[in-house]
């Protein structure tokens, strides 16, 4: 307890065998799996050790992923209709018999090409604000009891929904998009304040720019050079999981007194 | 008592009769339930989802259509979804009454039934030829997929309106292993178990796949409820131990969850974790060695819901019950309102051995 355990400082083999025991036995879904930094959260888990059902409304990719890794377990659902959130939970509880982390990644752009306010379809505006709120929210939902149930087993719970800098700030022609993570910001933080009683943590996390089919769909002539790769967000969100989850925060900080690095 | 018919899970204008142990009965509103858990007290309910778990399609040997309702499964093992038993109905819908629904057609160990996306074998008939095992083809992935996109909530002809499968989810709802609502547990939403901590009232949960509550069959009726599979984690078990120590309550919410702790108990007194499969029936000769107290739907008289209250409280004071829910029209069946029964027997049974409370 006493040594404070920088997790992103060395890289050493023993390191990536801590890491990979944190997310032993952990039950994670995620939206979004197939593509950009939900296929590299996919990846990223499975390689820490955990057990992953992810989300995706092609099938093709969704068949493509779970072929990866045989912890995996592929859902085709659009987080986006209402009807889809008990099928999805009910399949992502019936692979993994319960949750201890959800990760709402699914996300929709708005428009695209990008568009004023003044020139976006009411129609972009609802799919947007469909799949960036409403979707983590129902989902959420459905899937509380079980979040709850871990966290009554002493291992914690954790919703990380993905969030942007488009939340905070107020970029022209990202109306849509901008307004639906502001909101899912904000919906993180009340559901944080409400729930943590009940052991469950609730984070919203910016992954920055990265190079995703997403971020070429909203800025086709970026420089792809200079934007991070998902696989490094996911790399810092898991870290970020770990650090929430109660047991597995005390285990590496165990770990990390007795093999100081 | 009338049916409920709008499914509300919490209307506001929800009733509880309480009856204590002495007998005494009280009608209060519901939503002041959480008034009547005491610091001290441990207040455990079933967290199982509800399964869509009616299954249109059609018998292949006949080519008659059947409704397939899933009733039961051995194991909540995460790869045993492939054998369930379950009840055949004929054609209709739900708004006919079960009692009235056609038939199904005669079947047999082998016959292949088609529902939906799934297909199954009839593996072998129960002890009713409208009981059955079937078993359905494909990986547990495919099976759930087929269960999540084609089934529906198996549906009550005293609703007018089609339930969908939020109506069947109680806000604490996790594992999808149930076949009807645990609808004992519709009575509690976060907002109850956030008034519960305040008062130092603990709460946990277990799953106890809760069977089907009634098919229209006298006979079939009389065989429930069917072996229902139950986990018990850790933190209740443990909890369980603690409370019971500290003279605390055991307040079950919801016939399952009595079933499922009176199960694992029924050796030595002692509820430890992990699964179990619920055999036995409740009824007024059984002794309770775990619940003090039970929050329950209103339940017609002859049911093996109303059977198990009988363990809970004698026949004479079982009947003032049904008197008084009569004249209050008190509302009945899931979307209904409940009632809070302390067993009489608390306070009488053996003292808890030391050992329990480890
Ligand atoms: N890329 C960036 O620079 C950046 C920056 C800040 C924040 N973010 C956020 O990071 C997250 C991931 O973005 P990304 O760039 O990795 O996106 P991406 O490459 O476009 O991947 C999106 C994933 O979500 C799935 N998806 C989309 N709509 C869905 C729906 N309605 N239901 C279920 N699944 C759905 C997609 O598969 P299907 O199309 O098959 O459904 C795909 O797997 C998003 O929340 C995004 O807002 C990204």
């Amino acid at each position: 307890m006493t040594t404070t355990h920088d997790s992103d400082t060395s890289r050493s083999p023993q390191t990536r065998h801590r890491a990979r025991d944190a997310f032993d036995g952990t039950r994670v879904a995620i939206t979004g799996g197939t593509s950009g930094l939900g296929l590299a959260l996919v990846r990223e888990l499975l390689g820490r050790g955990a057990t992953v059902a992810f989300v995706a409304r092609t099938r093709d990719a969704v068949e493509r992923v779970a072929a990866e890794d045989a912890n995996s377990h592929g859902v085709v659902g659009d987080v986006s209709r209402k009807e889809d959130t008990h099928p999805i939970a009910m399949q992502i509880l019936g692979a993994l018999g319960g949750l201890d982390v959800l990760i709402n990644g699914a996300s929709d752009l708005g428009p695209t090409p990008l568009a004023l306010l003044a020139d976006t379809e009411c129609e972009d505006f609802e799919r947007a604000l469909a799949t960036n709120v409403l979707g983590p929210f129902r989902l959420t939902k459905a899937l509380l009891g079980s979040l709850a149930s871990s966290a009554r087993e002493g291992s914690g719970a954790v919703v990380l929904n993905v969030s942007s800098d488009a939340a905070v700030s107020a970029y022209s022609r990202w109306g849509a998009y901008g307004v639906s993570k502001a909101a899912l910001h904000h919906m993180s933080r009340i559901w944080h304040e409400e729930i943590a009683a009940e052991g469950i943590a609730v984070l919203s996390l910016d992954p920055e720019d990265m190079d995703t089919p997403m971020h070429a769909a909203a800025v086709p002539d970026a420089d792809r050079s200079l934007l991070k790769r998902p696989e490094v967000a996911a790399r810092e969100f898991a870290d970020a999981i770990a650090a929430a989850l109660p047991v597995r925060a005390a285990a590496s900080e165990l770990m990390a007194t007795e093999f100081p690095g | 008592m009338i049916a409920a018919s709008v499914p509300l899970q919490r209307p506001p204008d929800a009733k509880l009769l309480v009856a204590d142990r002495s007998g005494r009965v009280r009608h209060m509103e519901r939503s002041t339930l959480v008034g009547l858990f005491e610091a001290g007290d441990l207040v455990i309910a079933n967290d199982a989802a509800t399964l869509p778990a009616s299954l249109v399609g059609r018998h292949l040997p006949s080519g008659h259509v059947i409704e397939a309702r899933l009733a039961g499964r051995n194991s909540l093992a995460l790869d045993q979804v492939k054998i369930f038993s379950a009840v055949l109905f004929g054609a209709g819908d739900f708004h006919l009454r079960t009692e009235d629904r056609q038939l199904p057609p005669q079947v047999q160990a082998g016959d292949r039934v088609a529902l939906g996306s799934l297909h199954a074998t009839v593996a072998s008939l129960l002890d009713h030829p409208r009981l059955v095992a079937l078993e359905f083809d494909g990986s547990p992935r495919e099976i759930w997929e087929g269960l999540a996109r084609h089934g529906q909530p198996i549906q009550y002809s005293h609703l007018p309106e089609r339930l969908a499968i939020w109506d069947t989810w109680t806000p604490i709802a996790g594992p999808p292993v149930a076949f009807e609502p645990p609808s004992a547990s519709f009575v509690l939403d976060w907002n109850a178990l956030a008034s519960m901590r305040a008062r130092r009232v603990r709460f946990a949960t277990i799953t106890h796949a809760a069977g089907i509550s009634s098919t229209g069959d006298a006979e079939l009726d009389a065989l429930l409820p069917l072996d229902e599979p139950y986990r018990i984690p850790a933190s209740t078990a443990t909890a369980i131990g603690t409370v019971r120590a500290q003279g605390g309550r055991i307040v079950a919410i919801g016939t399952t969850v009595v079933r499922a702790l009176e199960h694992a108990a029924r050796v030595d007194g002692i509820v430890r974790a992990g699964e179990g499969l619920a055999t036995q029936r409740i009824g007024a000769s059984s002794e309770l060695r775990i619940v003090d107290a039970i929050v329950s739907g209103t339940h017609e008289r002859g049911n093996s819901h109303y059977e198990l209250l009988r363990a809970f409280a004698d026949d004479e004071t079982l009947g003032r019950i049904d008197q008084e829910l009569n004249a209050h029209a008190y509302r009945t069946h899931e979307f209904g309102d409940s009632v809070f029964l302390e067993s009489a027997h608390r306070g009488s049974r053996a003292v808890v051995p030391r050992s329990a409370a480890a």
